[in-house]
């Protein structure tokens, strides 16, 4: 695990986190080890009559290299609408994204992204949507295969390769779209309630995968969910949203161990987390 | 106690797997059996009536003088001269209507500012125009072959356009996220997923095109199948106009299922429940 040093713990109000994030020292220690840097970031969206609606922020995070950062939040506080951002899809409308330290103006081509539904292209094959970012970016074909495969086998549909999205079950759908959102090698993921759709067996299966998938390929992983438990279960770091406009009430270091099992969810030190999020949600009066 | 017991066994039992059967298959699809049933019956009631009040041929004929028509007469080289007039007429429709929708596709203002006049020419009867085309180029296959197109030419235009409109905007996001070009979005998900809509299109529009070409046959032609239409029906020759009308359904069926095998090859991805159909 690297260093999550630069990630504070502690509970903290938006001003206190803005504040913290700002000095120059604290920043620059962070560019070594931080895959996503952000500050100050709002986005304010106009209304018919000219007026604006802040939607969310300001939001200041650092998301440590190799980390697992689960965003949860009440529906519409802009969880979404955050990841859309930190990828470049969607224009900010004040302040600052580093991204591996280069500021974010578009989609960056070291992000991958899992969308909530999986988005396959319904004429072409398994390995074929796996191929698609490689054949987008111009990526070496050959090469990809060799690696499409390796990706579909990691995700556990080896032998599916030739099968159409319609021969697929949902489950099975969704992880080709983790396989395809890695095979640019991006160093993150994006990930936006990929596995809101699935049954509950199917999403804790794949929350397993998920983790599994994390710990091998290395990647920093955002992940939005709505469900606290799946937020604790699979984070390092869990950042709790407010209501709309979207801030950040709490951000959670997970120590439980890297290693995890479903079992885990139901020990002691599982459930002082999950209290802790969810006061937070009955504080804000979301629940 | 006995029939527990029984009934315990029977559902034990399981069914040999059934041998392919036609007497199965009839009875999967009725309409195997219903669809040709149909037609006898057809066939069968109108010679009766043609008989029994004794119609004159010259008037209506009775299906057997068609099937004599149909023999005795060779409607081969007619039906392959308009074919030609109405597939040149559809190839030329499509290439245009497919290169020219996905232009305007592609930029919103240009679909913005045709539309108004798209409307307007596709709500005119194309027809009415057709004796325009026989006075710019003359009685031969030209003339047939731009009514053709004319006529066929919106449904895909049209079909183009709203098939290109309406892409997942899932998809597009996606591709956005990779960053790709306009080309790429193009040929990787706007124009295959366009392709069910396209192909509805194309499927009115290769029906048109043969209605195009009697037309034009119509107004003033030398040779194809409207031209028998219009010289027989001068020679009070009802029986083989009517087995010109059989041979005209034929090669519109026969068009009609070409293009249901195309499409089952190219859309094999798609539900079919959700492509267009005529």
């Amino acid at each position: 695990m690297p260093a999550m040093s630069i990630v504070r713990d502690t509970s903290f109000s938006q001003e206190a986190s803005t504040h913290l994030n700002q000095p120059k020292a604290d920043a620059a220690g962070a560019a070594a080890t931080a895959a996503i840097v952000v500050e100050a970031l709002e986005k304010t969206y106009a209304t018919h009559d000219g007026g604006k609606v802040q939607a969310l922020g300001p939001i200041s995070v650092t998301v440590p290299q190799g980390g697992f950062m689960t965003i949860v939040g009440p529906s519409g506080c802009g969880k979404s609408t955050l990841l859309k951002l930190l990828s470049g899809l969607i224009p900010r409308s004040a302040g600052s994204i580093k991204v591996n330290g280069e500021e974010v103006h578009e989609p960056h081509r070291d992000i991958g992204m899992v969308f909530q539904s999986p988005v396959l292209l319904p004429w072409k094959t398994a390995i074929d949507n796996v191929l698609l970012p490689a054949k987008v970016l111009g990526l070496d074909m050959a090469a990809s295969r060799v690696r499409a495969q390796e990706l579909l086998e990691m995700v556990g549909l080896a032998d599916f390769a030739g099968r159409y999205p319609s021969e697929l079950s949902g489950g099975m759908q969704q992880r080709v779209a983790i396989a395809r959102s890695l095979i640019h090698d991006p160093s993150i993921l994006m990930m936006d309630e990929p596995f809101g759709a699935l049954d509950a067996m199917t999403r804790e299966v794949m929350n397993l995968e998920l983790l599994r998938i994390w710990r091998k390929a290395g990647k920093t992983i955002l992940f939005v969910t709505h469900s606290i438990p799946e937020a604790i279960f699979l984070g390092t770091h869990v950042m709790v949203l407010s209501n709309r406009p979207g801030r950040i009430v709490d951000l959670v270091t997970v120590d439980l161990p890297a290693e995890r099992g479903l079992d885990i969810m139901s020990t002691d030190a599982f459930g002082v987390f999950s209290k802790r999020i969810r006061s937070q949600f009955n504080t804000q009066g979301f629940i | 106690m006995e029939s527990v017991h029984t009934s315990a066994a029977t559902t034990h039992t399981t069914p040999a797997p059934a041998p392919f059967s036609l007497r199965r298959k009839l009875k999967a699809r009725p309409e195997l059996l219903l669809i040709p049933g149909v037609f006898v019956a057809v066939v069968v009631i109108w010679e009766a009536i043609i008989r029994y009040f004794e119609i004159p041929i010259y008037i209506m004929p009775a299906p057997s003088n068609i099937a004599l028509s149909l023999m005795n007469t060779s409607y081969w080289d007619n039906a392959l001269y308009t074919l030609g007039e109405a597939m040149s007429g559809f190839l030329l429709a499509a290439v245009f209507g497919i290169v020219l929708g996905g232009l305007i596709a592609q930029f919103p203002l240009a679909e913005k500012t045709l539309y108004p006049y798209l409307i307007a020419i596709q709500t005119t009867p194309k027809v009415a125009v057709a004796p325009l085309f026989i006075m710019w180029f003359g009685f031969g296959m030209t003339s047939k072959v731009i009514i053709a197109a004319t006529i066929a030419f919106f449904p895909i235009l049209v079909n183009v356009i709203s098939g290109l409109r309406s892409t997942d905007p899932a998809r597009l996001e996606l591709m956005r996220s990779l960053r790709a070009t306009r080309w790429q979005i193009f040929t990787m998900v706007r124009l295959p997923g366009a392709l069910p809509m396209i192909f509805a299109g194309l499927n009115i529009a290769i029906i048109f095109s043969i209605l195009g070409a009697i037309v034009g046959e119509f107004l003033g032609s030398r040779k194809g199948l409207g031209n028998a239409i219009m010289q027989m029906n001068v020679n009070l020759d009802t029986a083989g106009v009517f087995a010109t009308l059989f041979v005209l359904s034929a090669i519109g069926v026969c068009l009609h299922v070409l293009m249901g095998i195309l499409q089952r090859k190219a859309l094999f991805w798609a539900d079919s429940s959700k492509i267009p159909t005529v």
